[in-house]
């Protein structure tokens, strides 16, 4: 069962069965720009970024994104860039795995943000969506699509916080403008 | 139709006469208890078991098997008897498995007499247990139903019997297990599993040993591992691949590693045999056994750690990457802990810091409680991450238990058993130990710090005072001793896990000072030469190796390695110094760097002994000498980094136990060995 999540929509990560997730992966998936014409080669390649940025009472503590693979706790795992995006559809093109039982105790919310590295506004890319699946089993528990894209480099997609002894995903959806995470910081923090 | 059933799951059975199938992969004993209403089995007349294989309405074979078929006739059971549970039990004391979680997950079906399945069911979720109840038939108002039980008893057959009910369950179950010894006894032995040691393609450079060296040093059979089961984990719970009753990945006989005879003739395609497809000189395609993966985790329990839990074709190469792995989660594990720890200090500080600048804190208890909320806010915080830090280091300890007494003598440290039965190994291995390394949080929990062979890098055994003990070494020449004494047991670990001849060592020795530590290097004829001593042997050696790496790597670029002259030393090359620049002129300073910064790719590696201080005159000229070495200490010293986070570890060199006679006894073994190929 997918849950189609609308902006602000708040979902707690238990499962079925009571029991409280202990790894997820939030999944970024877009659909390459098309390749057409004479010199196709210079068709402009869409590079989408994930990154999860990790908050301990509203301090950036630590990042994970292209550059920074993994969190220095290694709970938090980004499987590596993808410039290009995926040529067909539906398959994660950047993933980002996350540990939940193992993130230091500090850490209460991390932050899921996706930009656009080659400065493409959403308007030009297709098919972009983020879901958030249970590792243990691939079960795809939220899907959050960036339809409608307008003019915007970036999106704040959804954070996932403590709520109790458990976790719960709450899905922002909020554009912005920025190459990289540091750029939406700003944009991120009202959401805390 | 077959219902697969699942565990708890009934189905109803229509026939009287039925068979039910057990199959296992390896050997175990199958039997039967007739029980009553209330579930109580009566005595043992109401077992069925190898000892007393037929009662009435069933039947069970008389010996352990990977297969079974129990006749089952419910019309003829007695009219008292309202529950038959099939158990399944591995047999003891005969060598075998000990638990259900080491052999492949049981397959039990129910079927008709025609053969025809009714309803199947495999026994998951296995782990310590060495007896379960797979299946129950049961009367439920007048017909006979089947329920998939798979309850298992880590106590065993008696366990089973005695929650059955039965008084005299631990007799029984001791006599059925004889009769099991015995009917094991009869029957033929399976063979045996083959080592765990995968086609790794780095042979010896030498043709062939002799006989006693043969069959030793596998670094593939430490006694701890069980050797080649399946996975006990993956099935069913988390492998969805793989489907109940699935088979075991049959792995080709033909492509077995290092079996000669397994890759000469592939079966022609007139002989009907599938056709071979493995190269026959291309062992390192052959898949690998499969690694021993942790049981399943109790509930709420964290997995128990097995050795050579992690990938690899070989077990070396599970247990190097396992030991880097613990290395990864201890440095992750301590840096979430310290960040935390730093957290919960910053927010207290800022909280106390408000509390300073509020005004209405400085009249009353106001400002008192407020620093008493942010000083237990702190302390909540540091108590979780210190918790979950315990936690983890629980785990990796549990770990280091069992994955130490299972490593190769490369990787081990010097009062490992391993180096007792010590032989001179017939590969390279792909690492070796240089010592153990911790963390301040984590001080009863060492890592091994394995580095990959060849050298790619010069060792710098640092004789020199260091800041952080300052005062537990009084005398400079007792710390020059003791580096040199160090280097010594560094060599004398590469020299014994190369294979015989395969390893050279020179030593430098210039001021003659380090005599009664190169002892054991000497003494035992390891040696090429005795150590070079004064300004002249210190050119001879130099010259001599430099000409080495000129004539290797003419040969090497000019592709030509067969116009070597012959009477080069094929083995790789160890040159250590001692008291690094005693006896050194400019001429041989730049020789030395010239072989730290070219040696490395054509087998000759250095080995320095020194203090830089005494290098101080040469100023910054041998400051990109120091850096394209690995420091060492002869003391336990914090300077090592890792490379994922960066913490500071403490290395810690390995050392000889004191008054073993450890280096002595493997010396003289690759002494004999070298002298019987003539190196």
């Amino acid at each position: 069962m997918t849950v189609n999540m609308t902006k602000g929509q708040a979902i707690s990560l238990q499962k079925n069965d009571g029991g409280t997730l202990t790894a997820v992966r939030m999944g970024l998936g877009w659909q390459a720009a098309p390749r057409r014409g004479l010199f196709g080669s210079r068709t402009r390649e869409i590079d989408l970024d994930a990154s999860a940025v990790l908050f301990a009472d509203k301090q950036p503590v630590d990042v994970v994104f292209f550059r920074h693979l993994v969190s220095d706790d290694g709970s938090v795992r980004h499987t590596g860039d993808n410039l290009v995006g995926g040529v067909g559809q539906g398959g994660d093109d950047e993933a980002i795995l996350v540990d939940l039982a193992r993130i230091p105790v500090h850490i209460d919310q991390i932050v899921f943000t996706v930009n656009s590295f080659t400065g493409q506004t959403f308007q030009e890319v297709q098919d972009a969506f983020c879901r958030l699946v249970d590792e243990t089993n691939g079960q795809e528990l939220a899907r959050y699509t960036l339809a409608g894209g307008g003019q915007y480099t970036a999106q704040i997609m959804a954070k996932v916080h403590r709520a109790g002894a458990g976790w719960q995903m709450t899905a922002i959806g909020t554009p912005a403008n920025g190459r990289t995470f540091q750029d939406l910081m700003p944009a991120i923090l009202p959401h805390l | 139709m077959t219902a697969e059933l699942v565990r708890g799951q009934n189905h109803p059975l229509s026939q009287a006469r039925l068979e039910i199938r057990v199959s296992a992969g390896k050997p175990i004993v199958a039997g039967a208890t007739l029980s009553d209403e209330r579930g109580k089995v009566h005595g043992v007349e109401w077992v069925a078991h190898p000892g007393s294989p037929t009662l009435p309405g069933i039947e069970v074979s008389k010996q352990a098997a990977a297969d079974h078929r129990l006749a089952c006739d419910l019309d003829a059971l007695p009219e008292t008897v309202h529950r038959v549970s099939v158990l399944l039990a591995l047999p003891s004391g005969v060598g075998g498995p000990v638990r259900f979680g080491a052999v492949a997950a049981p397959f039990v079906a129910v079927t008709g007499l025609d053969g025809s399945e009714v309803a199947s069911y495999t026994v998951t979720g296995l782990d310590a247990e060495s007896a379960v109840v797979a299946l129950e038939l049961y009367r439920r108002q007048g017909a006979w139903k089947v329920r998939a039980v798979g309850q298992g008893y880590a106590g065993g057959l008696a366990e089973l019997l005695t929650d059955q009910g039965l008084p005299q369950a631990r007799q029984l179950a001791g006599s059925i297990n004889e009769a099991v010894v015995q009917g094991l006894a009869r029957s033929v032995a399976a063979p045996p599993p083959r080592a765990a040691d995968g086609g790794r393609s780095r042979h010896a450079a030498t043709p062939a040993l002799g006989q006693d060296q043969g069959s030793s040093t596998s670094p593939g059979t430490p006694g701890q591992v069980a050797p080649q089961h399946g996975h006990p984990g993956g099935q069913g719970s988390t492998a969805p691949g793989v489907g109940p009753g699935a088979p075991q990945p049959a792995y080709p006989a033909a492509s077995a590693p290092g079996d000669p005879s397994a890759v000469t003739q592939p079966a022609g395609p007139g002989a009907g045999g599938p056709v071979n497809y493995s190269h026959p000189g291309r062992q390192a395609a052959a898949p690998p056994p499969p690694p021993p993966t942790a049981p399943p985790a109790q509930p709420g329990q964290p997995a128990r750690p097995v050795a050579g839990d992690a990938t690899g074709w070989s077990m070396e190469e599970r247990l190097y990457n396992q030991v880097w792995g613990m290395f990864e989660d201890l440095a992750r594990t301590t840096a979430a802990y310290r960040s935390a720890v730093d957290f919960a200090e910053s927010r207290m500080e800022q909280e106390l810091d408000k509390v300073l600048s509020d005004p209405r804190a400085r009249i009353g208890g106001h400002g008192d409680a407020a620093r008493e909320a942010a000083r237990a806010k702190q302390a909540e915080l540091v108590d979780r991450a210190r918790e979950a830090l315990d936690r983890d280091l629980a785990q990796l300890t549990a770990e280091a238990e069992v994955v130490e007494p299972a490593l190769p003598p490369a990787f081990a440290r010097w009062d490992n058993p391993a180096w007792h039965g010590y032989r001179v190994p017939m590969e390279i291995p792909m690492a070796v130990r240089l010592g153990d390394l911790h963390l301040p949080e984590s001080a009863g929990l060492s890592i091994p710090m394995l580095v990959r062979l060849p050298l790619e890098r010069g060792l710098w055994i640092d004789s020199g005072r260091t800041g952080s003990f300052e005062g537990s070494i009084a005398d400079s020449d007792d710390l020059r001793r003791l580096a040199m004494d160090t280097a010594v047991a560094h060599a004398a670990r590469l020299l014994a896990v190369y294979p015989a001849g395969e390893y050279t060592v020179h030593v430098i020795d210039a001021a003659g000072s380090a005599a009664s530590s190169l002892a054991p290097l000497v003494s035992t004829g390891v040696l090429g030469a005795p150590p070079a001593v004064g300004a002249a042997g210190v050119n001879e050696v130099l010259a001599r190796l430099t000409q080495r790496v000129d004539l290797v790597q003419m040969a090497v670029r000019g592709g030509a390695a067969d116009a070597l002259p012959s009477d080069l030393d094929p083995a790789e090359q160890l040159l250590i110094v001692n008291d690094f620049p005693h006896g050194f002129d400019d001429r041989a300073v730049t020789q030395l760097r010239y072989l730290a910064d070219e040696g490395p790719a054509v087998g000759v590696h250095l080995m320095l002994v020194a203090d830089r201080e005494d290098a101080a005159a040469y100023g910054p000229l041998l400051d990109p000498l120091w850096r394209s070495l690995l420091r060492l200490t002869p003391v336990p010293d914090d300077h090592l980094a890792d490379p994922w986070v960066g913490h500071t570890w403490t290395y810690d060199p390995s050392r000889v136990p004191p008054g073993s006679q450890v280096l002595q006894h493997v010396l003289t073994q690759v002494a004999t060995a070298r002298r019987s190929w003539n190196r």
